[in-house]
This record gives structure tokens, sequence and C-alpha cells, in this order.
């Protein structure tokens, strides 16, 4: 059934397409114009990698602080980090998105020039629910590794802090790896919701191009520049999963479907824990 | 205080956050539903069926959902002219639905699929081994064993679903976050108290569906 609307809905597209003359040659000429790539797409793609990129690393940052506070010896710490972290990962990007950048705008305009807010915006937003995913990446990480490593840290005289510090979040960083790489293709892909808070990233270049004309050719252009990206993104992830199954002593398969959200064990004992609130597919979920 | 919530109940918070609720709804029905054929085709023992499924997936899923849904609206509606209703606001619900719906089944094919691999593969070999054709093993034997085993990955990929029915505000279908952005542009100072609002309600509504899950997920974990 779920086919068969598909196929009638294929179908509808390719005759409507004949109809209103999207076949025509002028239209998809738009996608091998030179001026299309370098006045539109790729200052767009530009602004998609730096967001992304960036988002990236205050993620990392975010993850780390968060992370390494829900292994934290003091209660109220790993409580408090906890709330954080599966608070964010319940909220919607675009609303953390929305709110980030009206916060620029609206209620302390002049901290960051107004042609920056977007950008802001962006990063915040990103910055938030993906540094939630990876503090949770981090702490399923350590938790994840045979319980042998903790003890045989703690055998030989080392604290709780130093042996997660020195023997158990070196493995867990390494295990995560794949896991991690797969989150940066939920951060690329996420940064397209930047067109609704009026960054000009690639899609809301696209968008502004193909208003006189060609929006279908250009969005499907832009479709494939994503897809491309974010598969080669993905066959890292796996070529990293082979790579370092042998330097560490946890799981380095990057989990697929059923996400870095991994049911809360031990961890914060926050009443919020248990089954997961992120996204499918390391977030997938995600836009 | 008492001005924020004055501002609170200006807003029809309430009747947003249904919209974003009847978008998961229905994408959630007719997406579980794509996902499954796709599903079906992934492990299917015709190649071709396996690459159309597994085309579908790596296409849908590596795609921002954000661009699924200006095209859905700006390229099937204002330029192909489809339309799902005759009514100009219920057209944009269903194109966002239909957005979310294409989205989406990659995801749930895969949590399908994953729920597939903890089926033991002795399960495939005694259907056939009785004589049952693919379509019989699968519809008696696997998928309702996979079913069991990928509730908690089927329960991720609601909740992503339920947090990206956001997206649909790129084309303006009247959800929560256009309530919000609308709500803090004429009350520049409450920002944040808006946010945690919004953000609480949404917290509210994804942790019951955790919950249920996890508790469904070990409820009915097929024992082995």
């Amino acid at each position: 059934m779920g086919v068969l609307l598909l196929l009638g809905i294929a179908a509808f597209v390719v005759v409507k397409m004949g109809e209103k003359g999207q076949w025509s040659p002028d239209l998809w000429g738009i996608l091998v114009t030179p001026q299309t790539w370098t006045a539109y797409l790729l200052p767009g793609l530009q602004r998609t990698l730096t967001a992304a990129a960036v988002s990236v690393v205050t993620a990392l940052l975010f993850g780390f602080l968060f992370g390494l506070g829900r292994l934290a010896s003091n209660r109220a710490v790993r409580w408090f980090c906890g709330l954080v972290v599966e608070f964010f990962r319940a909220v919607p990007v675009l609303i953390m998105m929305i709110a980030g950048w009206l916060l620029f705008t609206r209620t302390i305009p002049g901290v960051v020039p107004a042609s920056q807010a977007p950008f802001v915006g962006v990063v915040i937003g990103l910055t938030l629910y993906n540094g939630a995913v990876i503090a949770e990446l981090i702490r399923s990480g350590v938790h994840g590794l045979p319980k042998g490593q903790r003890e045989a840290g703690l055998a030989i005289g080392l604290t709780r802090g130093k042996s997660i510090w020195n023997i158990e979040l070196p493995q867990a960083i390494v295990a995560m790896l794949p896991s991690l790489v797969s989150q940066f293709v939920v951060i690329l892909k996420d940064t397209a919701l930047g067109a609704i808070v009026t960054y000009p990233e690639l899609l809301r270049s696209a968008q502004i191009l193909g208003g006189r004309g060609g929006l279908l050719q250009i969005l499907l252009g832009v479709a494939v520049v994503f897809v491309v990206i974010n598969w080669l993104l993905s066959r890292f992830a796996e070529w990293t999963a082979r790579r370092v199954s042998t330097r560490t002593s946890g799981r380095t398969r990057p989990q697929q479907a059923s996400a870095a959200v991994v049911p809360g064990g031990a961890g914060a004992g926050v009443g919020l824990g248990g089954g997961g609130l992120g996204g499918g597919d390391g977030g997938g979920d995600d836009a | 205080m008492s001005d924020f919530l004055e501002v609170l109940s200006t807003y029809d918070i309430a009747g947003a956050f249904w919209v974003n609720i009847r978008l998961a709804f229905f994408a959630g029905i007719f997406g579980l539903a794509l996902g499954t054929v796709l599903a079906l085709m992934r492990v299917s023992p015709v190649p071709s069926m396996r690459a159309i499924g597994s085309g579908y997936v790596t296409l849908f899923r590596n795609t921002p959902l954000t661009i699924i849904m200006v095209f859905c609206i700006s390229v099937l509606w204002s330029v192909l002219g489809l339309r799902l209703s005759s009514d100009f606001t219920a057209n944009f619900f269903w194109l966002a639905v239909l957005a979310l719906t294409v989205y989406h089944a990659a995801f749930f094919c895969e949590a399908i699929r994953s729920g597939v691999n903890t089926v033991p593969v002795g399960q495939a070999e005694a259907a056939r081994a009785i004589g049952l054709p693919f379509l019989a093993a699968a519809r008696l034997v696997i998928f309702p064993q996979a079913f069991r085993g990928a509730i908690a990955p089927l329960g991720n990929t609601l909740i992503a679903l339920i947090k990206n029915t956001t997206v649909a505000a790129a084309v303006s279908v009247p959800e929560v976050s256009i309530l919000m952005k609308e709500m803090i542009e004429n009350n520049g100072n409450y920002v944040v108290p808006i946010f945690m609002a919004i953000a609480v309600g949404f917290v509210v509504i994804v942790i019951p569906v955790g919950l249920v899950t996890t508790f469904l997920s070990q409820r009915l974990a097929v024992s082995r």
C-alpha cells in the first residue's frame, strides 16, 4: 500500500513535470550554469559547513563537560548534569534555534551584530542538542566498557577519577568515534533548519535563487549535495568502526536506529532517565 | 511573573501543540506502514527489491528534512500543483504529513530491520522448511517477532518524529514553533520563560512516550 502510494506520487510528479514544462533543458541548465554555483550554492554550502564545523567543536565541549559531569562522584553534580542532558535531548532543535536567534535580536540586541544573530542561533541550537547526545555517548561509552577495566584501575591504586581519566575515558572515546562521526551527519543535516531562522546556508541560498525559476531543479541539486556529503561521512564512520575496534575493550559498532540512546543505566538516577529521549539514528532525528 | 502568565494565556499554546500531535499521529501511521514495506523489501530474496529498499533509505536518511518539507510545498504544490485537500490550510497540513512520512519511513524501516536482526536465523529456516513462501514466512513468523524486538528503536523514531513536527514551520503550518516565534517577537523580554514553557511542553509529551516504549520493549521482548 505504502509503495503504491509512493509510486503514485512519483508517477504524478513525472507526468505533472511534463505538463508544466519542468523537463525543459532551460530549467535544468540552471544546475550547470557557473553563476548558480559561484554566486549562490557554493557560498551557501560554505556557510552550511561553517555552521556545522563550529557546532561540532562547541557540541564536543558541551558533551565532554556534561558527559564527565554525569560520571562525577558528587551526587548533586551527576543529578544536575543528567537533568540538563535529558532536557536538551527532549526539546526540538528548531525550538532552541529560534529562541537563540530571537534572544540576540529581541532581548539583548547589540551583544552580537544583528547580521550574525541567525548564525549564533543555529550554533546554539545544534550545540545544545548534539552536545547532550554526545554527553550521553560518553556516559554510555564509559559504562559500556568491561568492568574489569575499572577494577584493574582501582586495583593498582588509582582513584576513581584517575581511573576514569587515564583508563576508561581514552578507551570510551575510541569506542565512541564511529557514533560520533554518525552524529556529525545529524549536525550537518540539521544546519538546513538554519533556513527557517534566516541563516543564508545552502537551502536558503537555493530558495533565493530558485525564487526566480527552476526551484525544483535547484532543490534536487542541493539534496544531491547533502546526500553525497552525508553518505561519505557515513562510510567514514563505518571505516573508523572497523579501524579502531582493536584499540579498545568497548564496542565500536555505531549504534544504528536504536541510536545513541542506550537505555540509561546507572548514571545520574534522574527521574527522567530510562528509555532515552533522543531521536532515532543518533538523533536522526532530528531533521 | 503575573505579566508572563498573562502572555501565556493570550496565546493558544495547547491548540498549537495539538497541530504537532496530529502531524506526528498521521505521519507516524503512514511512516510505519511505508517503513514496514521498505523493511520487507530490504530482507526479501529479490535483489532488485533489496536495492530499491536500501536506495530509498540511503537517499532519505541523508537528505535534511527541511529540504524535503520545502520541496513538498514549494515544488509539489506550487510548481506541480499537487493538492492533498481542497482546503488551503488542510492542504499544507497534509503536504507536511507527506514530507514527515517519506523522511521518517526510512528510519522506521531501519528500526524494524534491527528488530528482524534479533530474530534467530533458525526461525526463517524453520519457516522455509515447512514450506512457507517468503511473504507468508515474513507475515506469520519473522515480523511478529521482529516488531517485538524493534519496540525500543521504533519508540526512538517516534520521539524523533514528534520533535521533527516543528520543522513544518518551514512551510508555515501553524504549529508550536511558529507560535513561539510570534510570542517572543511580541514579548522580547520573556524569551527565556517562553522558551522554557514550550520546551517543557515537549518534555511532557516525549517522556511518557519514552517510558511506555521502554516498558513495552521489556514486557513484549521475545524470551529466548
